[in-house]
């Protein structure tokens, strides 16, 4: 990393990045693309890189760098670009507040706690994981319970076991690598827990990281109650009836030390409500534009903040938008408005953006609420498009082109994902 | 004289159920791929499944304990968990550059296992 200004730190910059994962570096590299000149990032670990850096198995890449790479490689070749841009990387801060006027307020190892003035803020912290307390898992409170992904940390980075017998609940992607990661460092698996009837992770997953190694995998299944004074003991767990509720006479005792809870990603927005942008109930992250606005001027915001991903080459492709809309926003260009709002319809939970324009092309990025196959994508009655599958798991991506809008003049469009009529057929 | 085996193909996110006719390990029949690539990964779990490794090895010298590697190919599937163990002997010294090799030939299977990261000295 360049030693950057050794006593003090600009008082102004274009853009202020907050985060140095893999969306806040995407951001900064589009920040000098759209026309900044000078950028900072700030990150709280010592390094950027962001989760990717724990991340350490394959899957990073096949779409952005067209070829597949483990996740600190990912974050390496980003942290390039993020370099060779001139762009200031203040790692060991942490951004206290963000206000109106975008004064960003940061408190650093090296410089104390200062103030920056940003020409535009995006909004680039990542998620947080879904703890026990999340979910209310009865019993006491020793040592030994944590979330996977600082398990992850602990034994990829870090260089320390979490445990020597370790229960698992959720099957969640990050919970099922977890397990993996455990067994190959010499760790027993005693098995993964899922409240529902199915793996939450891909099926891929499932094969490579627990039948390959013959972890079991306990559907409809969770941890009632968790034991132990000082360290875990042991756990309870207790199939569900339909309607997901323990049915207790059947629970049965698991001896564990520790219990690794992968239960979901919350999108870390603190910044976001003190700065009171307007959120999306459902992704509980900001609601955005087509250039990654939020409701505040030249507050933007990208990656997990708005919306879980699952890829993060989606991550880094809609962060360069939203680095791109604060570069050209901090030199003065506003781009035109969006006039075309997006609705959640049949089978679609979320959709970011939020609004589009009929001028450019888009990439919408979408959940669904439930699995189908075949099935067809529908915006309104102006536009269609067959899938082969959807999966709750999965986020769609679709460009939206200008001619599929043509014939289109409300106000408000409505995303739909149906069933096929005629099955079957490619 | 052929046998019916069910596999779970891992190339994508689609995870087909593969269910496979083979007369030894001479496969005769894939059903269930929604994709050429199912048939592929049929032939070689049936006969020689592979798995990309993973791992982390202990690194002095670092800002961090653990450097992440991976094998630049597929393993055999049983020589997996003997390959962390013995990567689990090793005991590097910072600094170290992505694609490095830390273990040439690892058990002789000549699979080379190399650093997905570069860490500088700290």
């Amino acid at each position: 990393m360049p030693d950057l200004h050794p006593w003090e730190l600009p008082r102004r910059y274009d853009v202020v990045v907050v985060g140095g994962g893999p969306a806040g570096m995407a951001a900064a590299v589009g920040a000098c693309e759209g026309g900044a000149e000078r950028v900072l990032m700030v990150d709280r670990e010592h390094e950027a890189g962001g989760i990717l850096q724990q991340c350490i198995h394959h899957g990073f890449g096949l779409h952005h760098f067209k070829e597949e790479l483990t996740g600190p490689g990912y974050a390496q070749r980003y942290l390039e670009q993020v370099l060779e841009h001139d762009i200031d990387v203040l790692t060991d801060a942490y951004v206290l507040d963000v206000d109106a006027s975008r004064s960003v307020s940061v408190l650093s190892g090296r410089y104390g706690r200062t103030s920056v003035d940003a020409g535009a803020v995006v909004l680039a912290m990542g998620a947080r994981e879904r703890t026990r307390e999340a979910i209310r898992i009865p019993g006491t409170r020793p040592s030994g319970v944590m979330t996977a992904g600082f398990a992850q940390k602990l034994v990829n980075v870090a260089g320390y076991l979490p445990g020597k017998r370790v229960a698992i609940l959720g099957s969640g992607d990050i919970g099922l690598i977890m397990a993996r990661r455990l067994v190959l460092e010499g760790v027993e698996v005693v098995g993964v827990f899922e409240l529902m009837p199915h793996a939450n992770g891909l099926t891929r997953n499932v094969v490579q990281c627990l039948h390959d190694f013959d972890i079991p995998l306990h559907l409809s299944t969770t941890v009632v109650r968790i034991h132990g004074s000082e360290r875990v003991e042991k756990v309870t767990v207790a199939p569900v009836d339909e309607a997901l509720r323990p049915r207790m006479h059947e629970a049965w005792d698991v001896d564990c030390d520790t219990l690794l809870v992968s239960i979901g990603l919350i999108p870390d927005n603190e910044l976001a409500r003190t700065l009171g942008v307007r959120l999306d109930p459902v992704t509980t992250g900001p609601v955005v534009s087509s250039t990654m606005e939020t409701s505040r001027d030249g507050i933007f915001a990208c990656g997990n903040t708005v919306h879980i991903h699952d890829l993060v080459d989606w991550v880094s492709q809609e962060s360069r938008l939203a680095g791109e809309g604060a570069g050209a926003y901090a030199s003065g260009r506003r781009q035109a408005h969006d006039n075309v709002r997006l609705v959640p319809g049949t089978n679609v939970r979320s959709c970011v953006p939020h609004t589009i324009t009929t001028e450019r092309e888009h990439t919408v990025y979408l959940r669904v609420t439930q699995s189908l196959a075949p099935c067809t994508l529908r915006l309104g009655d102006v536009y269609e498009r067959p899938l082969r599958y959807v999966v709750p798991g999965e986020m769609v991506t679709v460009k939206v082109r200008p001619r599929f809008l043509e014939s289109f003049h409300g106000g408000a469009l409505r995303v739909d994902v149906v069933p096929r009529e005629e099955a079957g057929r490619e | 004289m052929s046998e019916t085996s069910h596999y779970l193909c891992i190339n994508c996110p689609l995870g087909c159920r593969l269910e496979v006719d083979a007369d030894g390990d001479e496969v005769v029949e894939v059903r269930g791929n929604a994709c050429k690539r199912g048939v592929e990964f049929a032939r070689q779990e049936h006969s020689d499944p592979r798995r990309m490794v993973t791992t982390t090895v202990a690194i002095r010298g670092a800002p961090v304990a653990r450097l992440p590697v991976a094998t630049a190919e597929a393993l055999p599937k049983d020589r997996v968990v003997d390959l962390c163990r013995a990567l689990h002997q090793l005991r590097l010294e910072a600094p170290v550059a992505i694609g490095d090799v830390v273990l040439a030939d690892a058990l002789g299977t000549g699979v080379d296992v190399v650093a997905t990261r570069s860490l500088e000295r700290a």
